[in-house]
C-alpha cells in the first residue's frame, strides 16, 4: 500500500484532485456529521450556518453514541453508517454547501460520482464497525445542531478530528473502488452459479 | 471475567406499575451476584422481610432486569470468541500490506479497545433480539417487562445508542424501547434454570437482508437444494461490502415469510465453529462459505479473500404452492451473548 496522504480541512481543490481510487488518507481538522434526517432537513430549507465553514470541509455519516458530560459531549462509539441512503440527496449537498469530503461506509451511486467529479470531492470509506477505532481519532467535539429536532444519532454533530483514517474509494475523476469489486465479483459469481462465460466447462 | 470499567448501573428506577405484580414477592428481590458490594446487611435485612424461605425470585421482573443489562452491555462490549478467532484467521489469509489485511488489524483492534474499555464495538448496537426459555410456570410478562426495562437501561448507561425510532412520528424517544423494540421471543424449556440468548444486530447488515421465492428463472435455481444455493448466493453478492463485510449468513428455507426470517435470524446464535447435524445442510453451509469467499468481496467491500466469517442454514416445512429462501446478514460486529439463571439465583454467561 502506498504511504498514507495527510489531509487537513478544508481541503483545498488540489488537494482533491490529487486524490485517486485507492489512496488511504489520514483527515485533520474540522468535519461535521450528518445522516438521513438531516439530508432531509437539509434539502427542504438548506439551512445556513454561518458561524461554520462548510465549503472544502468533509461531511461524515455517522450517527454516533454519545455521552453528555459536565463540559460538553463526549463521543463513547463513532463508526460511519451506510450512505448509498443518501443517494438522493448528496449531489445537491455537495453543491449546495460545497463539501470536499463524504466519510461513510458501502460506497455511493452514479449520481453522486458525478456530483464528487462536477464539484470537486472525494468519497472517503471508513471501516465499518470500527467505532472505538474512530471514536479515539475524534479530538473534541466542537458543537451540535439540529439536537432537540432529530435525535442524537441524527444531530449535525461538528467535531475537531485528528489523523482519522479512511480510504478514497471514489475520486474525483470518475473512479469508484465499488463499481469495481461490483464488476469482478459479478464475473466470478455468474461462472459459479453456471451462468454464461463458464469458459473452461 | 471481565468487569466493567464503569460503575454498573444502578438498579431500575421504578419498573413501570405493574398491577399483576405482587409486590411482596416480587419487589424484594435479591440483589443478583454481579454488582458485588451491595451493602451486605441491608441486602440481608431486605431479604429477611420479605422472603421467608424462599431467599428471593431469580425469575422475577427486577432480578432479570438486572440479569438482561448486564448480558446487553456484554453483547455490546465484547466480541464472542469464537467471532475474533475467525477474524484472526481471515486477517492471516490477506498478504501483507494489503488494504485487507490492514482493514482486519483495525476490527481487531477495535474489538479489543472495545472490550477494554467496556464500551460498544459499534455505534449502531442494533436490534436487540432476546431468545428466552423459561421452566415451566415462569412469567412471561415479568420476562418481557425486564427486556425492556433492560434494554432502556443499557441505552441511559450508553452501552446501548438511542436506537428505536417510532416510524408513526419519526420520534426518538430517546431510551431505546419502542413498539416490537426490542424483539422478545419466550418458549418453554426443559430445565430448571432460564436460558437467554440475545445478538444485537445492527441496521447496515439488516437493510442487506432478502427473501425471494423459487423458482428464480434469472439463476436457474428451481426449487431444491441446488436452487436455494443460488440465491443464498446472489444475497452475498449483492451485499458487496454494504453489511460491513465479512460477514455471517443465516440462510432459512421453507417456512412462511415471517416464520422464514426469523429461523435464518435464530441461526445467528450459533458459534462459527459448529457443526450442523445435518449432513445435507452442513454441506450446504460449507460450500456456501467456501463460494461466498471466492467472490473476492473482501472487508468492507475492499476486495480480499475473506467476505464471509461463517454461514449458518436451517429449513422449515413449507406449503406446496410457496418455495421461500430467506436470507439475512450479520456484520463482523458478530454480537451475541448467552446467560443461563439458576433458580438459586446463580448466572452464568457466556458467549
Ligand atoms: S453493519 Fe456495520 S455499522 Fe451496522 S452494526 Fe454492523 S458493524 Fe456496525
Amino acid at each position: 500500500m502506498s504511504a498514507v496522504k495527510k489531509l487537513t480541512t478544508p481541503l483545498t481543490p488540489k488537494a482533491v484532485r490529487d486524490l485517486r481510487k485507492g489512496d488511504a488518507v489520514e483527515i485533520t481538522g474540522t468535519i461535521v456529521t450528518g445522516r438521513d434526517a438531516l439530508h432531509k432537513l437539509w434539502i427542504k430549507g438548506w439551512p445556513e450556518y454561518p458561524d461554520l465553514t462548510l465549503r472544502g470541509s468533509v461531511l461524515y455519516h455517522c450517527g454516533p453514541v454519545v455521552r453528555k458530560e459536565k463540559d460538553g459531549w463526549s463521543m463513547l462509539a463513532a463508526g460511519p453508517t451506510t450512505s448509498i441512503r443518501e443517494e438522493p440527496y448528496e449531489a445537491s449537498v455537495i453543491a449546495h454547501y460545497g463539501f470536499a469530503g463524504i466519510i461513510g461506509k458501502g460506497g455511493m451511486g452514479p449520481k453522486t460520482l458525478a456530483a464528487l467529479k462536477e464539484y470537486g470531492a472525494v468519497y472517503l470509506h471508513a471501516i465499518g464497525g470500527a467505532a472505538q477505532v474512530l471514536a479515539r481519532k475524534i479530538v473534541r467535539v466542537q458543537g451540535v445542531r439540529h439536537l432537540e429536532e432529530i435525535g442524537v444519532p441524527e444531530a449535525m454533530w461538528i467535531l475537531e478530528v485528528k489523523d482519522f483514517p479512511c480510504l478514497v474509494t471514489m475520486d474525483s475523476h470518475g473512479e469508484s473502488l465499488h463499481e469495481e469489486v461490483k464488476k469482478s465479483s459479478r464475473a466470478i459469481f455468474d461462472e459459479l452459479i453456471g451462468k454464461k462465460k463458464a469458459g473452461a466447462a | 471475567m471481565a468487569k466493567p470499567k464503569r460503575p454498573t448501573p444502578k438498579p431500575a428506577r421504578k419498573a413501570p406499575p405493574s398491577k399483576k405484580q405482587k409486590p411482596a414477592a416480587r419487589q424484594a428481590v435479591k440483589q443478583p451476584p454481579r454488582p458485588k458490594k451491595a451493602p451486605k446487611a441491608a441486602a440481608k435485612q431486605a431479604a429477611k422481610k420479605t422472603a421467608p424461605k424462599r431467599p428471593a425470585d431469580p425469575f422475577g421482573e427486577k432480578a432479570l432486569t438486572q440479569v438482561f443489562t448486564e448480558l446487553l452491555r456484554r453483547a455490546a462490549t465484547s466480541i464472542p470468541p469464537d467471532v475474533l478467532v475467525a477474524l484472526e484467521k481471515a486477517r492471516e489469509r490477506e498478504e501483507p500490506g494489503s488494504v485487507a489485511r490492514d482493514t482486519f488489524d483495525v476490527l481487531i483492534e477495535n474489538t479489543r479497545l472495545a472490550k477494554q474499555d467496556s464500551r460498544p464495538i459499534c455505534q449502531d448496537t442494533g436490534m436487540p433480539f432476546f431468545e428466552v426459555a423459561i421452566p415451566r410456570g415462569i412469567s412471561i410478562g415479568a420476562i418481557e417487562r425486564a427486556a425492556v426495562e433492560a434494554t432502556r437501561q443499557a441505552t441511559k448507561t450508553g452501552f446501548l445508542r438511542p436506537n428505536s425510532v417510532d416510524t408513526l412520528t419519526n420520534k426518538n424517544p430517546g431510551d431505546g424501547a419502542g413498539r416490537g423494540m426490542p424483539i422478545v421471543h419466550v418458549h418453554e424449556g426443559k430445565g430448571k434454570g432460564l436460558s437467554v440468548q440475545l445478538i444485537l444486530k445492527g441496521g447496515g447488515s439488516e437493510n442487506v437482508g432478502t427473501q425471494s421465492a423459487l423458482p428464480n428463472v434469472d439463476l436457474g435455481a428451481d426449487r431444491d437444494i441446488d436452487g436455494v444455493k443460488k440465491v443464498v448466493l446472489e444475497a452475498i453478492f449483492n451485499a458487496q461490502g454494504k453489511g460491513c463485510a465479512p460477514g455471517v449468513i443465516g440462510f432459512c428455507f421453507g417456512g412462511d415469510r415471517a416464520n422464514g426470517y426469523n429461523e435464518a435470524k435464530k441461526q445467528l446464535f450459533r458459534k462459527l465453529d459448529d457443526t450442523n447435524p445435518d449432513p445435507t445442510i452442513a454441506a450446504m453451509e460449507a460450500e456456501l462459505l467456501e463460494k461466498g469467499n471466492l467472490l473476492g468481496i473482501g472487508p468492507m467491500g475492499y476486495g480480499g479473500k475473506t467476505t464471509l466469517l461463517g454461514v449458518k442454514g436451517s429449513y422449515l416445512a413449507r406449503l406446496p404452492a410457496c418455495y421461500f429462501v430467506s436470507v439475512t446478514y450479520m456484520c463482523w460486529a458478530t454480537r451475541r451473548a448467552a446467560v443461563e439463571v439458576l433458580p438459586s439465583g446463580k448466572t452464568v454467561y457466556s458467549q
